[in-house]
């Protein structure tokens, strides 16, 4: 288990480190963030109680196109330089890789999400009536569901013809319940009329077994390249 | 009425459809196998 | 085996038009709906059907998964693509079947909605197996169908759920079933059922000639340049 714990720390943190360094993605990402916001506020401009109503749906398409964006080079460095094949014949356990990138993908998220919130807020005069604590619980729970299978489809599409594509097109039909739990959590939140706990229940169910499903499959993904 | 009627049409138009490309790749490989077998024979 | 398909043939077909003169003529017609619920009797077997050939491809996914076996491959390969078919039909009727009772096209009844997710994950199935690479694809494929079996329950509770905080109509109507209508629903779903299993027969007989001639080419393709320096050699 050390193992795993220690490989998958110093794998996050080589790619942190990578990343802090050269900056191209994620300035790519912010920027596409950004135009994305800008984008959906010109199409949507809704008074201020509808916003609230539709806010949910629209922050979190937002988030999941910058998610797939942010997917969609997870394994990018790792294709150039042929690590997949080295850490295929390495006795290092896959998990500890599809951890590392796991956890990179959500920190890349989150920020692009930190960023992206501010700007909604103002655009649609948001403000919370219903508990606002619990935002973050969805919007953390949310952005694992779609990071741990975005990260997994993002491996599985490595060698199939247009990758790029490839990736929303698994990672969308199967996170359809968690799209539908985050989008409602966040309505009933800033609506206050219902109560979100069922949804983050469900977020919460989602996140534990397709993170182990993934842990327990990765293996198989990797081989089979 | 008419939806009824359209309900089952629709639903023979799919599959008459999928057999019928079914049918199409059928025959698109025995020209292949044929195709390959005449090659044979003239080596 | 090829002499018992015809006569299979033949009986499924007459069952199919016994079910839908059962469908049309015979069965009672309903006291709200009219005869537009007749699209029911084709409605429902269509789920049904679709459904269990879904649970077929997720076993076959299991069974390569843990034992590598080809045909468990191949038997997911031809239920996932028959189950699609089936599904689609079932997406096209019960909106012709929404709109004249409703007044809709869609809604998001339970069983219409976990129709499209299925319909939608299995189509990705579909593309993946189109678009990835030979060798790899019968392993990628099962493990898209394991995620989806997984999917299935959040997705039947997150819709459930939604339902009750978003009242929707329901298509195909709950609470019980006359018994002469059941009587119809249930020679329909015997006669798409043995449909399905006849098509997915021929899907199969189809796959295993497929492969048998890829192989054969791919064969071919290692041993021609071999075969052209050896008749060069002779011929110098």
């Amino acid at each position: 288990m050390s193992t795993v714990a220690s490989l998958t720390r110093a794998t996050l943190a080589k790619d942190l480190r990578l990343e802090w360094r050269s900056k191209d993605a994620i300035n790519s990402m912010l920027f596409f963030s950004l135009l994305v916001v800008v984008i959906f506020s010109f199409s949507f401009d809704p008074t201020a109680e509808e916003s609230r109503q539709i806010a949910g749906g629209l922050v979190w398409v937002a988030f999941l196109f910058a998610a797939v964006v942010a997917l969609n080079q997870t394994w990018a460095r790792e294709m150039r330089n042929q690590v997949l094949d080295a850490y295929r014949v390495s006795p290092a356990p896959p998990n500890a890789l599809f951890l590392a990138k796991v956890l990179g993908n959500f920190i890349f998220v989150t920020v692009l999400q930190a960023l992206m919130t501010p700007l909604f807020i103002v655009f649609y005069n948001l403000r919370a009536l219903g508990p606002a604590y619990q935002l973050p619980i969805v919007a953390g729970l949310g952005t694992w569901a779609l990071v741990v299978n975005g990260t997994f489809f993002a491996a599985m599409s490595l060698r199939t013809r247009s990758r790029e594509i490839m990736l929303p097109l698994l990672l969308f039909p199967v996170s359809i319940p968690a799209l539908l739990a985050m989008v409602e959590a966040t309505g009933a939140i800033l609506t206050g009329e219902f109560s979100a706990k069922f949804w983050i229940v469900l977020l919460a169910a989602y996140d534990v077994v397709f993170t182990i499903a993934s842990l327990f499959l990765f293996g198989f993904v990797l081989q089979a390249e | 009425m008419n939806y009824l009627y359209a309900a089952y049409i629709a639903t023979w138009a799919i599959h008459i459809g999928y057999l019928s490309t079914l049918l199409r790749r059928y025959t698109r490989l025995r020209n292949e196998i044929h195709e390959f077998k005449a090659r044979i024979e003239d080596k | 085996m090829k002499r018992v398909f015809p006569i299979l043939a033949v009986l499924t077909a007459g069952l199919l038009s016994y079910a839908l003169y059962e469908a049309l003529v015979a069965a009672p017609t309903e006291q709200t709906m009219g005869d537009v619920q007749r699209i029911f009797y084709y409605h429902v077997p269509s789920a049904w059907t679709a459904f269990i050939l879904f649970f077929v491809n997720f076993f076959a996914s299991v069974a390569y998964l843990i034992w590598r076996n080809t045909k468990a491959d191949m038997v997911a390969q031809v239920t996932a693509e028959v189950g699609v078919i089936f599904c689609t039909v079932v997406l096209v009727t019960g909106p012709i079947w929404a709109r004249p009772v409703w007044g809709i096209w869609w809604t998001w009844d339970l069983r219409l909605t976990l129709t499209l997710v299925l319909w939608l994950i299995y189509v990705s199935y579909l593309v993946l197996r189109r678009f990835s690479s030979s060798g790899q694809t019968p392993l990628l494929a099962a493990v898209l169908a394991v995620f989806g079996a997984l999917d299935v329950p959040l997705v039947y509770f997150s819709i459930w759920f939604f339902r009750t905080q978003h009242p929707q109509p329901v298509v195909g109507g709950g609470g019980s079933i006359d018994p002469r209508m059941l009587h119809v629903l249930l020679i329909n779903w015997l006669a798409f059922f043995c449909f399905a299993a006849l098509v997915c027969w021929s899907r199969y007989r189809l796959e295993v000639l497929r492969r048998e001639v890829d192989e054969t080419l791919a064969l071919e393709a290692l041993l021609e340049p071999r075969a052209k320096t050896s008749r060069s050699r002779s011929a110098g």
